[in-house]
Parts: C-alpha cells; sequence; structure tokens
C-alpha cells in the first residue's frame, strides 16, 4: 500500500504544486482585500475568469495575425500577463467604485450580496461576449508551451516512478512564485504597502494621518485584480480550455486556501493555497488506495475540506493569522 | 384605499371565474373527443402536430435540427392527408432544454383539441415530466433522441422513441472494447452525474461480462479541470483502455490531460462526448478516442444523403445528428395517424385511438432508423453507433454499428 502511494508521489507532488501554485495566487488577492476591507470579495473568482478569457483572446489575435509564431514564446507571455493585469485591475478598481465603495458604510452582508452579483454579472458578460464572437463559450487558446520534461525520479530511488511535466508548469511556478515575493515586498517594505497596512489597521486613525484611504483601497483592489487576471492567464495556459464559470469552485476553493492560511495573511494564503493543490491532488490519486477503494477519488474535495473544518476548529485564526483583538 | 381592495378582489374572481370556466370546457371537450363523433365544433378536418424541443439556449442547434426534420416530413405528408379530408399544421414549441418550460407546454399542447401527436424531446430530463402531461391527455408522443431508460421504463401508453436506451448503449460499447479492442483491463471514470453513472454502471457491467477486469471505478466532479490526480491512478494501474462516462467538457479535458501524461492507450465514451467541441477542446490528442452514440451518420445512405440534400435545399442548413430522427419520429407519427384516421372509416379518431396505432406500427422504414416499437414503446430496430477520431477533425469516423435483433 505504501509502496503504491510512494510510486506515483513525484508526479501527484508536481501536479498538486500546479495547482497549489493557481489557488494560491487567487488567495492572495482574497486575502488583500480582507485584509483591508474586512469584505470577502467573492468576485474575485470571476476576475480570475475574467483574466482567463482576456489573455486567451489577445493570443488568439495574436495567432491570428501570425505573431505568435515570429515571437519568442517567453515574450509572449510577458506581453499576455502584463495587458491583461492592467486590464483587469482597472475591472477590479471598476467593481469597487461602483458596487462596493457606495455600500461601504453599509452592513457586511449587504456588501457580500453586491459581490455576488457582481460574479454573476461578468459570468454572463463575457459569456455573451465569447457567444458572439466565438460562436461557443467554451474557448481554447494556443498552448505556448506545450513541451514535455521527464523527471527520472526513480533514479533517486527505485520506489519511485518516473515522472512527466509539461514545461507550462515551471512557468506557471516561477510566475507565481515571482508574483507572491513581489507582492509580499511591496506590502511589507515599499511607503504605498505601509500606507495598506495602515488602512487594514484603522481606517479613520490612518485618514486622520493623511492617507488617502479611497486611494489605498482603489490600489488594494487594482493589485488584487491585476494578481487574479495574471493566475487567469497561467490558468489558461497550463489547461487549455476556459469557460465563464471557472471562476466559481476555483475561487470557492482558493478562498478555503486563504482561510486555511489565516485570511488577511499574505503568507498564509500563498502556504495555504498550495498545501491545498497538494492535498487535494494527493486525495484524488491515493484515497481508493489508501482505502483500499471504499472511498473513491470523486471524495477528494470532502477530504481538503474535512481538513480546513477540523484547522478552524482548533485554529480558528488559521495556520499563520494572528489572533485578532477586537478594536475599542 | 378601498378602491385598491375592491380592485384586487375584482381581479381575482374573474380569474377565479375564468379558471373555472376553461377547466370545464375542456372537461366537456374531452368527453365529446373520446365519445369519438369526430371532436365536435368547427374546423375538425385540422391535425394539428407540436414539436417540443429547445429553440433557444445552448442546445438550440440540435432542438432546431429535429424541429426542422419533423417538419419536412410533415409538409411531405400533407397532400396525402388532404386526399384524406385533413389539413395538417405544426406547431413548433419551445421546451428550452428546462423541464418546467417543458410540463408549461405540455399543458398547453393538451388543451389544444386539434392536436393529436408531440415529436419530442431533446432532453430526457424534459421529456420525462412532460410526457406524464401528455400521458393524461392521451396525446402519442414520438421521441427522437431521448435514451434515458426512465423514459419509457414508467410503462405510458403513449410514450415511444426510435433511438437506443442507455443501457443499451453501455453494453454495446463494452462488447466493442472487449471484443474489437482486446481491451483486458479497464479503468472507468465517471462524472457522478445521472448520465455519466448509469452510463458508467452499464459499461462496467456489460465489460465484466465479457471477462474483462475493472482496475477503477473513479469520479470526478463537472466544473472542475484539473484531473491529474485521478489520471496518476490511471497511470499506475496502467489499463488497456479508459472508459469515461460523462460529457466533452470533462471528456476533452480529461483526454488531453491524459495524452499529456503520456497515457497512449485508447479511450471510450459515450454519446455525451458527441460535439464537435471536444475536438476543439482535446485538440490532437483526441485521436484514438471511440465514442457510442444512439445517433447514426445519416449521409451513409443513399437514403439519408437525399434527405441531407433536400434539408439543405428546404432549409439552407446543414443536417445534424439528430435531424434526420426528428424525420424519421414524424414519419412514425403521420403513419400511426393515417392508420387510425383508416381504421375510423376517414373520419377524425380520438387521441386514445391514435396512441393505439403509433405503438403499433411495425417495420417502418425511416431515413436513418428501421422502427418497430416493442411494449414498452422502445424501437426493437434501435441501433448504436460506434465512431472513432483517427485524426482531429469532427465527426469522427463510422466504426461499427451494434443493433439489438
Amino acid at each position: 500500500m505504501i509502496n503504491e502511494v510512494l510510486h506515483t508521489l513525484p508526479q501527484v507532488l508536481i501536479d498538486g504544486l500546479t495547482l497549489g501554485a493557481v489557488y494560491a495566487i487567487v488567495a492572495l488577492g482574497y486575502t488583500m482585500v480582507y485584509g483591508i476591507l474586512e469584505l470577502i470579495n467573492f468576485a474575485h473568482g470571476e476576475i480570475f475568469m475574467t483574466g482567463a478569457f482576456v489573455g486567451t483572446a489577445i493570443l488568439l489575435t495574436f495567432a491570428g495575425f501570425g505573431w505568435l509564431a515570429s515571437m519568442p514564446a517567453l515574450v509572449a507571455l510577458v506581453l499576455v500577463l502584463v495587458v491583461t493585469s492592467v486590464v483587469t485591475g482597472l475591472l477590479g478598481m471598476g467593481i469597487e467604485r461602483v458596487a462596493y465603495r457606495p455600500l461601504r458604510n453599509a452592513p457586511k452582508l449587504i456588501t457580500l450580496i453586491t459581490a455576488i452579483g457582481v460574479s454573476f454579472l461578468l459570468q454572463d458578460i463575457v459569456r455573451f461576449i465569447a457567444e458572439l464572437k466565438n460562436g461557443n463559450y467554451i474557448l481554447t487558446g494556443p498552448s505556448l508551451f506545450s513541451g514535455q520534461i521527464g523527471i527520472k525520479a526513480s533514479s533517486i530511488s527505485s520506489i519511485f516512478n518516473d515522472a512527466s511535466v509539461k514545461s507550462s508548469f515551471f512557468i506557471v511556478l516561477i510566475v507565481a512564485v515571482i508574483m507572491m515575493v513581489t507582492l509580499d515586498f511591496f506590502v511589507n517594505k515599499t511607503k504605498w504597502g505601509m500606507a495598506m497596512r495602515a488602512v487594514a489597521q484603522d481606517r479613520e486613525t490612518a485618514a486622520l494621518m493623511s492617507v488617502n484611504v479611497n486611494k489605498v483601497i482603489a490600489l488594494t483592489f487594482f493589485i488584487g485584480s491585476a494578481l487574479g487576471g495574471a493566475t487567469g492567464v497561467l490558468f489558461a495556459i497550463q489547461y487549455g480550455t476556459i469557460d465563464p464559470y471557472i471562476g466559481f469552485i476555483l475561487g470557492l476553493k482558493a478562498f478555503t486556501a486563504a482561510v486555511l492560511g489565516g485570511i488577511g495573511n499574505i503568507r498564509g494564503a500563498m502556504f495555504g493555497g498550495i498545501l491545498l493543490g497538494v492535498m487535494e491532488m494527493f486525495a484524488a490519486a491515493n484515497l481508493p488506495v489508501v482505502s483500499h477503494g471504499v472511498l473513491g477519488a470523486e471524495y477528494k474535495d470532502v477530504f481538503a475540506f474535512a481538513i480546513l473544518i477540523i484547522v478552524l476548529i482548533f485554529k480558528p485564526e488559521g495556520l499563520f493569522g494572528k489572533v485578532s483583538v477586537e478594536k475599542v | 384605499m378601498v378602491l385598491k381592495k375592491t380592485l384586487s378582489i375584482l381581479a381575482t374572481t374573474t380569474l377565479a371565474v375564468g379558471i373555472l370556466a376553461g377547466c370545464s370546457g375542456g372537461q366537456k371537450n374531452d368527453t365529446a373527443n373520446n365519445g369519438g363523433n369526430g371532436g365536435g365544433g368547427g374546423g375538425s378536418n385540422v391535425i394539428k402536430i407540436a414539436t417540443q424541443t429547445p429553440l433557444s439556449g445552448g442546445s438550440a442547434t440540435l432542438g432546431e435540427s429535429i424541429k426542422l426534420g419533423a417538419q419536412l416530413a410533415l409538409e411531405e405528408q400533407q397532400a396525402n392527408f388532404e386526399k384524406l379530408g385533413f389539413k395538417l399544421e405544426l406547431v413548433p414549441y419551445d421546451d428550452q432544454g428546462d423541464p418546467k418550460k417543458g410540463v408549461a407546454n405540455a399543458q398547453l399542447i393538451g388543451a389544444d383539441k386539434q392536436v393529436f401527436g408531440v415529436v419530442g424531446h431533446l432532453n430526457s430530463g424534459v421529456a420525462i415530466p412532460s410526457s406524464e402531461i401528455y400521458e393524461k391527455y392521451s396525446i402519442p408522443m414520438v421521441s427522437p433522441a431521448n435514451t434515458a431508460t426512465d423514459v419509457t421504463d414508467r410503462g405510458l401508453k403513449t410514450v415511444n422513441r426510435i433511438c437506443a436506451r442507455d443501457d443499451f448503449q453501455g453494453p454495446a460499447g463494452a462488447k466493442f472494447a472487449v471484443e474489437k479492442l482486446g481491451a483486458k483491463k479497464i479503468f472507468i471514470i465517471q462524472d457522478k452525474t445521472a448520465y455519466g453513472t448509469g452510463l458508467a454502471e452499464a459499461f462496467k457491467k456489460g465489460a465484466e461480462e465479457l471477462g474483462a477486469q475493472i482496475l477503477g471505478f473513479e469520479g470526478i466532479t463537472v466544473g472542475e479541470k484539473d484531473f491529474n490526480g485521478v489520471l496518476n491512478q490511471v497511470l499506475a494501474k496502467k489499463p488497456d483502455l479508459i472508459y469515461f462516462g460523462g460529457l466533452y467538457t470533462e471528456g476533452g479535458l480529461l483526454i488531453k490531460q491524459a495524452r499529456d501524461k503520456g497515457i497512449t492507450v485508447p479511450i471510450m465514451g459515450g454519446d455525451g462526448l458527441d460535439s464537435s467541441t471536444l475536438v476543439q477542446i482535446a485538440g490532437d490528442a483526441v485521436k484514438n478516442t471511440y465514442m457510442t452514440s444512439a445517433a447514426g451518420l445519416t449521409t451513409v445512405t443513399d437514403a439519408g444523403k437525399q434527405f441531407a440534400e433536400k434539408y439543405k435545399q428546404k432549409f439552407g442548413k446543414e443536417i445534424e445528428s439528430y435531424s434526420a430522427y426528428g424525420y424519421d419520429a414524424m414519419g412514425v407519427l403521420l403513419k400511426g395517424l393515417e392508420n387510425a384516421i383508416k381504421a375510423n372509416g376517414n373520419k377524425l379518431p380520438t387521441r386514445q385511438q391514435v396512441a393505439e396505432e403509433v405503438r403499433k406500427v411495425q417495420d417502418y422504414q425511416g431515413v436513418v432508423t428501421k422502427v418497430s416499437f416493442d411494449e414498452k414503446g422502445d424501437n426493437k430496430y434501435a441501433k448504436i453507433y460506434i465512431y472513432k477520431f483517427d485524426e482531429a477533425k469532427y465527426p469522427a469516423k463510422l466504426e461499427d454499428e451494434v443493433s439489438k435483433q
């Protein structure tokens, strides 16, 4: 039994890391907005989805003009990432301006409902445009990095099977790590980052200290949504096919990851995302083996969420969270 | 205030009286019809046939193709019925692929005394509740496309279908996989929906009976995009064939991710994969994929080719997989209707008589399928077709067909 699990372990870890990296960066968006506004931006999953569509649309346009063949894939990727994150960043700011700012002093429940409303709106707008342009709302983009790399895990120890990796895996992982590290640096080391932390701690006092609260919140939404959009591009590159409903399940899982790591905590979100991805992949591959076929792969989410519940019972603030003291 | 109240009371009363009047009116006509004296009242020589398919929404292409096929058959028969003294008319309804809408339409159809039959639906989930209403009004229904076992298993007298059932599709696929492809070890993946699980279980049973070993029966979630976890299991178990019970969105991704992982064995699925989107999603990875479908290629026979041409000329559109099934379903229905009229001495028959005659139709030769209904209303000649993707192109190549008899 242990042997069987070990056989597939290298492959499971690699697949889990890719999925985890995607969860982690989407979770960053949730956590940033929550950290500052204590608002769960349920539209974030749909911003991620919009990013995937914008990125794929740009790639398809490039391919249509024949530019994709003539330019190095890496250049194309960077270009698409930059354009997409600016677009989704602005979209996030717009959503904040229209749907959240007017309700900032309203009860939390009301903003939660607007967020859900915005997410349905985005789903249907994207679906409408995609159907208009493409005739079908399921979109398949050109594959940028389709190479396969074999990892000779069996040479380390004969227990392991060889694993294979799509080269897009490295791209996803590297870009994800760069984004996370930059964000961490930005929040902890720059003046704007300090302003964000100040607003998070106490909005009124920060305003008295001449911090422009509206600007800081808009910036938070811009960064969070830009990250979400960029992740959408990475997702489209790794999985190829996207539809307007990918944001829902993924957003839910990323939100879970953020809670697991301690919502409001950026490092916690990264850790939670990767942990959830690896756990889910491990469960999907090994549950039937470990449980002698009683539980199938379809129980992977149950497994992941059960762990979430256990963590929250024993450490309600999440793995990395600090116990919050009620502000008096 | 007082005015408002009076108004609302007045409105409610009017509505209640209206409904009551409508109901009692219906009852009266019903007895008149059942009495068999030719459906009293004016315009008694008009016979309407309804179609119910999705004409809007995601599956409107398929729904419309069924309607157009049925329309073609009806228009060809118009002259024939003119001679018998009746005027045929088509009344298309849009069920939107939604059971609620389907049932509401069925009520309208039932209330229209001139409707003597229904061709439809596309979705089994809509056909099942709607047919309860048809049964109540004894309107015969001939389905071109519903494969769920429950459609006919409820033993309704008015429900018939000309395509194959799900519990025939699974074993037919299993037979092909084990006997023709030589698969001894099979890994089954399903999408946990009623359709996917039902099909996968039918396949599993069929394959086990033929001596194949089932290495795994795992589920995935609809809407997910990453199936690497399950595929790692497949990789570890090294099967000869993967069977997938589910729809093309997940199927396409599963095929693609399996090929990315270096799994080269054939992958097989049911009619849920039968879509050009599958090819779009999976791309080149779709090669070496097999699928079973209740819909045959229309253009392989001469009659089919002629039909496709006629259809194109009339509507300016290419046929879809179920166009000819719509045509044949209407054909069978009209055959039953004609028999009923003749049996009734060239007078307007009752709906019940028509329903009985439709069920009695034997050896009707349609464009894509021959039709004889058994006691449940299933077509004895229904076939399952097996297709293979040799290249990233839709439609796939016809490999084999399995018939019940």
